[in-house]
């Protein structure tokens, strides 16, 4: 797969770069622990481009304790509102007062950043797989990869049902299969127990919690299937300068912020 | 606009604010952000004999105003810096110092001896200082003879510009500045990062994969003025001041302690065109307060 390094490399050097101000058009409240932002530049600036699986890294005005920008992967981009959503955890300060901001406050953005998923060649029957807030990327990929005739599908995992995030808006670009750990909806068990593993996928996309994404990878190696995952390692700068959001990789330790987040499985270590 | 030249050694800035080493990659992280050239000067990434992998990961914890850092001098080492990093950066209008590690005395010195002949970089920032690595680095900053052996043997080997970058974790950093200056060192750099330590009590375990880290941010500024104020009333070389700075006022702070640079570290990660800021920030000070050349705030406290 050394040609995906050489495509990595290539969205790094093509994609500029900004520091922009936006301002939040909406907020929802997702349950207990998750939110919805919708935000749109403050200048009215058409957004920058950015492609499904990249990131921004949100500055936190106004919090008593923290200090650093918060990395957030790009949910969706509504190119008919120039709008573009953050779905986001409530993790700790920073994002309990990311989900506190009301309409029309202003947040600064560095963006976009990282390599996202690659998608140029994606053909056949794709399954995009997310563990809880982990979906917030598959949104945007969905829709790109319907948008080039993709079938695309989902396989989604939750504690239960009440944790299940916008599975309605994934609805509009495929099927949505589900496995929640309670079994109050969908398959019980793990995303690796669903149903959808006895089908054959061309490719693989996923995003979601570390042992979720180890047990996907595990699957689509089981299978001979193409697959990329999408890493969330602890991050300062987001911009390759820091060097601690290193993964360990077949090229040595690498930053998740440039030389991903995503991944080909067989660049990672995960053997196991 | 006010005069803002400084000179550290034979060395030139067109302005006092730098980066520092490890916070601004190789410049190039930074260029869609900022005008590189506008620059006094980038401090490039800590840089080996050989290349290093680093620490494991975790290697950072966000704690109040600050953070902690435990990299581990992660780089390629310094041929593959000469022969792929070099080239894209040598032609900046800025001056351009490479941050020398290494866990030997010999290690130093030959990087130091391979830097040498490059152009367009004049000055080198020796690392004495990190706390992040088991052997070398901080080791050598924390007692006199170290110090002062590590700039005795690249003094030898290196003819430009030589800056020796201290540790504030030391009872007595003047007497390790005063140790250095006597072995030749062009300019003092403080402070690097202080050891800390941050622990998860959910999960009751550090935060850090080496359980201890370097601090950095604004959290250890009024110790890092202190320490420069001290240095720079003891010392006959230009002293560089870095700990937390995020705006001009903050720069400002370090040069009226008695810096004659600045460099500004952890807040690029906060907001990656600060230094811009903090450059018109420092101009429009001096335009407030009649002030024709920086040089005059300089250790006036």
């Amino acid at each position: 797969m050394s040609n995906f390094a050489t495509e990595t490399a290539y969205y790094i050097n093509l994609m500029k770069k900004f520091i922009l101000n936006f301002v939040v058009k909406h907020n929802e409240k997702l349950g207990d622990r998750f939110g919805l932002l919708k935000l749109t530049p403050a200048d009215n600036s058409p957004l920058p481009p950015a492609v499904a699986g990249q990131f921004v890294q949100v500055g936190v005005d106004g919090s008593k304790n923290t200090f650093l920008r918060r990395p957030i992967s790009i949910n969706f981009i509504d190119h008919d509102t120039n709008e573009i959503w953050l779905l986001i955890r409530n993790a700790g300060e920073g994002t309990d007062h990311l989900l506190s901001l009301k309409p029309g406050e202003a947040v600064n953005m560095v963006m976009p950043l990282g390599n996202g998923f690659p998608t140029d060649d994606a053909t056949g029957r794709v399954l995009l797989a997310g563990g809880g807030v982990g979906i917030a990327p598959l949104l945007y990929l969905g829709k790109v990869l319907k948008d080039k005739g993709v079938d695309v599908n989902y396989l989604i995992g939750a504690r239960s049902e009440r944790e299940l995030l916008m599975t309605d808006l994934l609805e509009k670009y495929g099927p949505v299969n589900i496995s929640t750990d309670d079994g109050s909806k969908g398959d019980p068990g793990l995303v690796t127990e669903n149903h959808v593993w006895g089908e054959k996928w061309d490719r693989i996309y996923c995003c979601g919690p570390a042992p979720m994404m180890k047990g996907v990878a595990r699957k689509a190696r089981q299978n001979s299937t193409e697959c990329y995952v999408s890493l969330e390692n602890m991050m300062a700068c987001g911009v390759g300068a820091c060097l601690c959001c290193v993964e360990k990789t077949v090229k040595g330790n690498v930053c998740v912020c440039t030389e991903g987040p995503v991944f080909e499985i067989n660049q990672l270590t995960w053997q196991d | 606009m006010a005069r803002l030249n400084v000179e550290i050694g034979s060395l030139k800035l067109k302005n006092p604010v730098l980066t520092a080493s490890g916070t601004f990659g190789y410049g190039t992280e930074f260029a869609d952000f900022i005008d590189l050239n506008r620059l006094g000067g980038f401090i490039v990434k800590g840089t080996t004999l050989n290349p290093r992998e680093g620490n494991d990961y975790p290697r950072m914890a966000e704690t109040p105003s600050g953070m902690l850092n435990a990299v581990g001098l992660q780089n390629k080492g310094v041929d593959y810096f000469i022969e792929h990093i070099y080239p894209t950066i040598k032609d900046v209008d800025s001056q351009i110092i490479v941050n020398v590690s290494g866990a030997s005395i010999d290690d130093y010195v030959e990087v130091a001896r391979r830097l040498a002949p490059l152009d367009h970089i004049n000055a080198i920032e020796v690392n004495i200082s990190c706390p992040n690595v088991k052997q070398g680095g901080m080791a050598f900053g924390t007692t006199c003879d170290g110090a002062a052996s590590i700039t005795k043997a690249v003094r030898e080997a290196y003819p430009k510009t030589l800056i020796v970058k201290l540790s504030p974790n030391v009872t007595d950093i003047v007497s390790i500045a005063k140790a250095v200056e006597a072995e030749g060192a062009d300019s003092v750099s403080l402070i690097n990062t202080l050891l800390g330590m941050a622990i998860d009590v959910e999960r009751q375990r550090p935060y850090l994969s080496t359980v201890t880290g370097g601090l950095s941010g604004p959290a250890v500024r009024p110790v890092a003025v202190r320490m420069v104020w001290q240095v720079a009333k003891a010392v006959k070389i230009p002293v560089i001041g870095l700990g937390g700075i995020a705006s001009g006022r903050d720069a400002l702070e370090f040069i009226m302690a008695g810096a004659t640079a600045v460099q500004v570290g952890t807040y690029n990660f906060v907001d990656p065109a600060v230094t811009m800021k903090i450059i018109d920030e420092i101009d429009d000070y001096c335009r407030r307060h009649g002030v024709d050349d920086i040089n005059e705030l300089r250790g006036i406290i």
